[in-house]
């Protein structure tokens, strides 16, 4: 049966990871851009660097991702000519959490992992839903292979529980290269059995020297 | 609904009365008149585009001599399949784009990415409307930029997704097409190598795709502007011995 407003969104499938470490942040996603059965093209950027310090993957409807990354990529201008200073990636978090809910009613789908510094330098990241209901954690997951990837990456990060006292640090004792090599592993994994992700691997490495960018070949199939 | 429209002569036809929508109801919609799949692809020169010249009303082949590419400004081409009469609503936008476009009179002009853009833009704000316009764009083109002469080829449906290609094709094309261009598409093809190319995908979709016609119009777009080349027709090959003889070789009364 089919229902009158399906016709509004498709899922263009494809998986967004980020990982925390003590003084870096990865982000990565998948550059595979489907429609039902069909790979549109193998070379499409899930990720936005929105601030110095901040960047944004997200997957799902690809209509409503660019223009959320236009949106905020406008409002954090905006922020640069009020404030004289870039919007840190916790400011970011929250304003990304308020477009989404602002929208609770026709949503965006899009399903976003937000990763940088925060203002003391430590790597964070951010997790959300498509209406906006978000954490920060020390790793995340999304998209069409998130299932498969999340719980390697919880086997392997071994973050600690949030009830424990005194409050124990979410971010990953990892060096960049381990985190990075981590990334690699698990997208060459979900790419084995998720069909919406593979072609090629985007890896972006946030630290206090800038932003680096990375492309890795990924099973074309 | 019948209290939104008054039965009687009390309005003239061109007066907008305001009709609320009913509990329930979507200003959705549904395709007429449809045009068959669209290729495209970058070669040397600039960008090749083909179509079959038929839009299809529902099964029947309703008009067979429409134009579903056109030149848009002087560096771009638009290509169009699905419903032809949203396709004329959006050469009607564009011909306001580039109208305003030129009477900036400041030496410059929309190049192609920045129609594709633009074409983004109404095509995903309609949809947030619920109001769609019913196409999938094609949108090819050359225009000096910082790096030389760039080409640009890139689609956009009719939700508003959208991305940049070497090689593009909508509908069936998708499924037929894209997996030949995939395989011999490559840099700086001449225009000869990229028409035969482009008339090997044409013919897939001829003989599969049951609602194309043998009547195609292939336009090209370099840095001396459009060229859309009259129609011309594909020959096929139906000579095989199955089809000589359907019923030899049957078995049974049917």
């Amino acid at each position: 049966m089919s229902r009158r407003g399906d016709w509004v969104y498709e899922n263009n499938g494809g998986t967004c990871v980020a990982i925390a470490g003590a003084d870096y942040c990865v982000v990565a996603a998948d550059t595979r851009l489907s429609v039902g059965y069909s790979i549109l093209t193998r070379d499409h950027s899930k990720i936005c660097e929105l601030a110095d310090k901040c960047v944004l993957a997200s997957s799902g409807f690809q209509g409503d991702i660019k223009v959320l990354h236009k949106n905020l990529a406008a409002r954090e201008l905006l922020y640069q000519h009020q404030h004289n200073k870039r919007m840190s990636c916790p400011a970011m978090a929250q304003l990304l959490s308020n477009t989404l809910y602002y929208k609770r009613f026709f949503p965006y789908y899009a399903f976003n992992v937000l990763g940088g510094l925060d203002s003391e330098g430590k790597g964070c990241v951010f997790t959300y839903d498509a209406v906006g209901s978000y954490e920060r954690t020390g790793y995340s997951a999304q998209g069409t292979g998130s299932s498969l990837i999340m719980p390697v990456l919880d086997n392997q990060l071994k973050s600690p529980s949030p009830l424990l006292l005194p409050a124990r640090d979410a971010v990953t004792p990892l060096s960049e290269l381990e985190a990075v090599d981590l990334v690699k592993d698990v997208f060459a994994s979900a790419t084995e059995r998720d069909i919406y992700t593979g072609d090629k691997l985007e890896i972006v490495v946030i630290n206090k020297a800038g932003t680096k960018r990375e492309y890795i070949e990924l099973r074309k199939d | 609904m019948a209290w939104q429209q008054p039965m009687d002569g009390s309005h003239a036809s061109g007066s907008k009365v305001a009709a609320a929508d009913g509990p329930g109801t979507q200003r959705t919609q549904y395709p007429y008149v449809t045009g068959t799949s669209v290729i495209a692809l970058k070669y040397k020169d600039g960008v090749i585009m083909a179509c079959d010249t038929g839009a299809s009303y529902g099964s029947t082949l309703r008009y067979k001599s429409v134009e579903r590419i056109k030149a848009v400004g002087k560096h771009s081409l638009i290509g169009a399949s699905g419903e032809f009469s949203d396709f004329q609503e959006i050469l009607r936008y564009l011909d306001e784009l580039t109208l305003s476009d030129h009477m900036w009179d400041d030496g410059n002009s929309l190049g192609p990415k920045e129609v594709h853009s633009y074409l983004t833009r109404v095509m995903y704000n309609r949809r947030n409307k619920f109001d769609p316009l019913w196409n999938s764009l094609v949108l090819g083109g050359v225009k000096k930029g910082p790096k030389g002469e760039e080409k640009y080829l890139g689609m956009v449906n009719m939700i508003g997704t959208h991305f940049e290609e070497n090689h593009i094709a909508t509908g069936f094309g998708n499924h037929l097409a894209i997996p030949i261009l995939r395989a011999e598409w490559c840099e700086d093809m001449t225009f000869e190598e990229a028409v035969k190319l482009v008339e090997k995908c044409l013919l897939v979709l001829l003989y599969r795709d049951r609602s194309s016609i043998n009547k195609f119009q292939i336009a090209k777009i370099t840095t001396e502007g459009a060229t859309i080349y009259p129609p011309y027709s594909l020959k096929t090959h139906w000579g095989f011995a199955a089809f000589e003889n359907p019923s030899k070789g049957a078995v049974g009364s049917w």
